[in-house]
């Protein structure tokens, strides 16, 4: 989409980062009661809520896996997220994000350790500003550790993106609205496995390289994030008396 | 006694090679390397390198004596909540009453709570449940407890020496079971003693010294003790 609005200032993006800059990063471990494991997470202006619900048996029954459990990750934007308000309840789009983010934790959750039973992962969008899926599925992770759930890694998401020829980390709203391409990455950060990603707009195959290149160091640096929230909490021993 | 620290390790943490340790518990190995599995407490034993979870579901085990809660009176079986990702089954010939068919509600229903043995896990996790052992029947009065099924060993203690403590301080009855849940009765000031202790163990279950820290607590205001 071309626009009038200008993206780069004397090589400073709209809010003042440079290219290769993510927003500010806020993340809390095991804020809800009643969950099993929870998390929540600023990423700049998002505001995101996960809640981990199980393993328990998957019902109705023929959802089932004898061999293994099934994750059943659901992301919902409420509907004073956005600046318009949102007409509220699942639409294609969240269906869609839904399904990817199932699919990128199963990949790391060891699934067969829990036959029949469904892990159910709620993401709650409370405040939108581009990158909402990225966002979702760190604070996803994060939950599911804190739910003590078996894993082979904590999943972590970051997106790069063209803005004005130019190839940056972590989109805004106005850069996601109005620069060329969107390219929200999730990987498994001790082993660099992809498990997540997909592209919106256009870009050469360098562009993408680089893009690639940029959104996987984007999510190492997310992912220590992550790390520090969960030992914060946890780290926590209470002194020996005597 | 507290020489080295707990340390706290995170999924997908690196812990050490497979040819200087053996992976334990909460551990998996990839390409040679030892992982941890889960959010827990990294414990090595005897040539193995255990990790054992902070939080999670109790994972049930053959022989384990666990408080159920009945869910539902089937015509030939109940369905009973154990705390674990699924719930168990209670067959009529594994209890030491004569059921006739479809009487199953007459002796256990919605909501009862039963001291029952862990008789099989299947591959596909299924749990079968038994009533016929010593001392295992369907809890009157009292009080339930819930902790987390991977403090039970602290709230136990070395060879019950937790547990004996309690007994000995409080005169109150306690049963643990090890999915987590704690049937706990006698009088009133008893029982709320020794849910707080729980609570406090639950807490501060991975510092060390807590046995002696619960016997200061416990020896302060109770005077009447044998």
């Amino acid at each position: 989409m071309k626009s009038d609005v200008k993206l780069f200032e004397n090589g400073r993006r709209l809010d003042g980062r440079k290219p290769d800059e993510l927003r500010k990063i806020k993340i809390e471990v095991g804020v809800l009661h009643r969950a099993e494991g929870s998390c929540y997470l600023e990423w700049g202006n998002n505001k995101i809520l996960a809640a981990v619900y199980g393993p328990r048996e998957a019902i109705p029954r023929h959802t089932q896996n004898p061999l293994r459990a099934i994750v059943n990750a659901r992301y919902n934007m409420a509907a004073f997220s956005v600046d318009e308000r949102k007409r509220p309840g699942p639409d294609r789009r969240s269906r869609e994000i839904s399904k990817v983010i199932s699919e990128a934790l199963e990949n790391v959750i060891l699934v067969e350790k829990f036959p029949r039973a469904t892990i159910d992962v709620n993401i709650e969008v409370l405040d939108a500003e581009a990158g909402t899926r990225c966002a979702g599925l760190t604070a996803a992770a994060v939950a599911l550790v804190d739910a003590g759930i078996p894993m082979r890694d904590i999943p972590v998401a970051c997106a790069a993106g063209k803005i004005e020829d130019q190839v940056v980390l972590d989109l805004g709203k106005e850069e996601d609205n109005y620069g060329s391409a969107d390219l929200p990455v999730a990987i498994s950060p001790r082993t660099n496995e992809i498990l997540l990603l997909q592209m919106d707009g256009h870009l050469t195959v360098e562009e993408f390289d680089k893009a690639l290149d940029l959104a996987i160091k984007g999510c190492h640096i997310v992912s220590e994030f992550q790390k520090k929230a969960i030992l914060e909490k946890y780290r926590h021993i209470p002194k020996e008396v005597g | 006694m507290g020489v080295e620290k707990r340390e706290i390790v995170i999924p997908g943490q690196f812990l050490d090679d497979i040819k200087r340790n053996k992976p334990g518990r909460g551990t998996f190995v990839e390409n040679g390397k030892i992982y941890a599995e889960v959010l827990g407490v990294l414990n090595k034993n005897a040539g193995y390198i255990n990790v054992v979870p902070l939080k999670g579901r109790y994972d049930p085990v053959e022989n384990d004596l666990v408080i159920g809660v009945v869910l539902e009176a089937m015509s030939s079986s109940w369905l009973v909540d154990i705390n674990a990702a699924y719930p168990a089954f209670l067959h009529v010939n594994e209890v030491p009453w004569d059921i006739e068919f479809g009487e199953t509600e007459k002796y256990l229903n919605h909501g009862d709570t039963i001291m029952a043995k862990v008789l099989q896990v299947d591959m596909e996790k299924r749990v079968q449940l038994t009533l016929n052992d010593r001392n295992l029947y369907k809890i009157k009065g009292g009080h339930l407890i819930e902790v987390e099924p991977s403090r039970v060993p602290r709230v136990i203690g070395k060879k019950g020496s937790m547990i004996s403590l309690l007994k000995k301080y409080t005169r109150c009855r306690i049963f643990v079971g090890q999915n987590g849940r704690i049937w706990v009765d006698g009088n009133d000031e008893g029982v709320e003693k020794v849910i707080y202790v729980i609570k406090m163990i639950e807490r501060e279950a991975l510092s060390y010294g807590l046995t002696n820290r619960v016997e200061v607590l416990l020896k302060k205001d109770a005077k009447d003790v044998r």
